[in-house]
């Protein structure tokens, strides 16, 4: 049995893996055509690698059609529901940087904590008779955090793409969605929470479970953590 | 685990007794509305109920308990006083592994009856206790009204005690409210750098530069929230020994009698909180009379503050000392409140309790 790899299939996800797995002495590689979703592994037996949305890595990892997978930790906490009893973060790979934050109209100035946030959902509830509205895709990640955080009177809006216009466009009142430079923000008149940060994501690379592994998968793990210099 | 046609014997049985109490069996449809128990209870039961969508209906939830639908019931048909027993499958969505079931049976008694609330409350647990006391479970009580009172007795504004109160079920954000109301933690930067600049160049101005207006809150809201800060900061911080008093209240375990003794006490220093604590004596002497050892039980003011965000008067539970992996095998309270929500302006006060019937049938095998 061979220990399959997962990896984003496609973009600059796919090509900072290769590079840093080739930067460890472990070459991956797309084979067949440049539209063909194959892979080979170089520089180490009993590895295979597939390619496959970042978005479904962490869904085939808990599955056990993968055993390893790249993917970004906030789909992760996002897709898995107690996502630690059932995959190992492995090792930060430094590059895929985004946060997730929570970020709402510019004009706001009375709006700079959580704490304020929800002040400001109360009373909107109570204006507008409806809970305030956040627009994400994130609805685990947001959802627990704004609990953690004692926030009430919100509602979330699922968004799945271009959510920073949203609250232009009178969908919801403020988001939560991933940034790097903020550039979006700004330019859709938003600004971040002081403490609205939910989680700091990277691509990592994860494990799944062991348990329905061969002594073959393990001595192939082994040698892949010995490469990559992992302290499992 | 025990055969589901057991559970179901055993959960007759419960209902039959509610019946025997004088209560009418009640039905409740699995599919819920979803709208009103998320606005009942706020976005967070999304993690703990199972919301689906019908094609005609919108979303709808798996009924994560009965007392909405029951509520919602005896509000369209009226008639008080009533009492209801019901039983059937409730559904929570479990996060985490190893946790707890996500379907099970609920059995259940509503009293609906604003003639006499400590006979009411009285009546519900001591049938609560009485079912369940074979199975030598502890039962604690408390009383979320005498925290409503106590806020609402502090001198302070409206806008501090009406914070506090929409937070009282969310202890740490409470908590941090209360510390910042006392004075006991910092005002943020950032609050003070916007007050700063409000008292220099005026909203108006601030609000002008802050960028276009985007959204449904507008810049009217902006505005009036602003004043709110302006005046709470020139308010005086709630004093610290009406802190002190917050903090021993919610600090309260004692046994019912000295826990009375003791919140009389307090009540020379906040006399809001007295008519509350007449009803918990009024109480107490009801649930004597109905042959409730009232001394040896066991009251913890802030008891019900999670998880049970409808209980807004006395609380109840009861569980297996010995087993606290198991979560309450009964749990009940009044919930005044929550019907005055449901009813569009009309209210009735209820007290009400359930039990799951398939932990009474496994710790009476285990007792066996």
């Amino acid at each position: 049995m061979t220990l399959k790899l997962g990896v984003p299939s496609k973009g600059r996800l796919m090509e900072k893996t290769f590079d840093w797995f080739s930067d460890r002495g472990i070459v991956l590689r797309r084979t067949g055509s440049e539209r063909e979703y194959a892979g080979a592994v170089d520089g180490l037996d009993g590895i295979e690698l597939v390619l496959l949305s970042a978005g479904e890595i962490p869904r085939e990892l808990v599955a056990g059609n993968i055993q390893l997978g790249v993917t970004g930790s906030d789909l992760v906490r996002e897709k898995i529901a107690d996502w630690d009893s059932k995959l190992r973060e492995l090792e930060p790979m430094g590059f895929g940087h985004a946060d997730l934050i929570i970020a709402v109209p510019k004009g706001w100035i009375d709006v700079d904590t959580l704490d304020d946030l929800d002040a400001a959902a109360a009373a909107f509830r109570r204006t507008h008779g409806f809970r305030l509205r956040i627009a994400t895709k994130y609805h685990r990640l947001v959802r627990e955090f704004l609990r953690d955080s004692g926030v009430a009177d919100y509602q979330l809006v699922d968004s799945q793409g271009a959510t920073e216009g949203t609250v232009k466009n009178l969908t919801a009142e403020a988001i939560a969605d991933i940034t790097s430079t903020g550039e979006t923000l700004r330019a859709n008149h938003l600004k971040m929470l002081d403490d609205g940060v939910i989680h700091r994501s990277q691509a990592t690379l994860f494990r799944g479970r062991r348990t329905d592994w061969t002594d073959g998968m393990r001595q192939t793990f082994d040698a892949l953590s010995h490469s990559l210099g992992l302290g499992d | 685990m025990a055969a589901k046609t057991d559970i179901r014997a055993q959960a007759a049985r419960l209902q039959a007794y509610f019946t025997g109490a004088g209560a009418t069996v009640v039905e409740a449809d699995i599919l819920q509305p979803a709208e009103v128990l998320l606005d009942l209870y706020g976005e967070d039961i999304r993690s703990r109920a199972y919301v689906t969508i019908d094609p005609l209906h919108g979303e709808m939830m798996l009924r994560p308990d009965f007392t909405v639908p029951v509520v919602r019931m005896h509000m369209d048909s009226g008639a008080t006083p009533a009492r209801y027993a019901y039983a059937g499958e409730v559904f929570r969505k479990q996060e985490h592994e190893g946790g707890r079931a996500s379907e099970y049976l609920q059995v259940g008694y509503e009293l609906f009856d604003g003639a006499d609330a400590a006979a009411s409350d009285a009546e519900v647990y001591a049938l609560f206790a009485e079912v369940l006391s074979p199975l030598g479970l502890r039962a604690a009580t408390g009383d979320i009204g005498i925290l409503i009172a106590a806020v609402e007795g502090l001198a302070t504004t409206d806008r501090r005690k009406a914070a506090l109160k929409r937070h009282l079920w969310r202890p740490r954000r409470f908590r941090a409210l209360l510390d910042r109301f006392g004075g006991r933690s910092a005002v943020p930067d950032t609050r003070r750098e916007l007050l700063k600049q409000v008292a220099a160049k005026g909203a108006d101005a601030l609000l002008q530069d802050a960028g276009p207006e985007i959204g449904l809150r507008s810049r009217a809201e902006v505005a009036a929230r602003i004043e709110a800060l302006q005046a709470d900061a020139a308010e005086p911080p709630i004093s610290a020994s009406e802190v002190e008093i917050l903090d021993h209240i919610l600090g309260l375990r004692e046994t019912c009698p000295n826990a009375l003794e003791n919140l009389r006490d307090i009540a020379v220093d906040l006399p809001a909180i007295a008519d509350a604590v007449q009803r918990m004596e009024r109480r107490m002497v009801a649930l004597s009379d109905q042959g409730i050892d009232v001394d040896a039980l066991d009251f913890e003011a802030s008891y019900g503050r999670t998880n049970m965000e409808y209980y807004d008067g006395f609380v109840f539970g009861f569980y297996a000392e010995d087993r606290p992996d198991l979560p309450a095998v009964a749990s009940g309270g009044r919930y005044d409140a929550l019907t005055r929500v449901l009813g569009q302006g009309r209210s009735i006060p209820a007290v009400g309790g359930v039990i799951r019937p398939e932990l009474v049938l496994m710790l009476t095998e285990a007792a066996t």
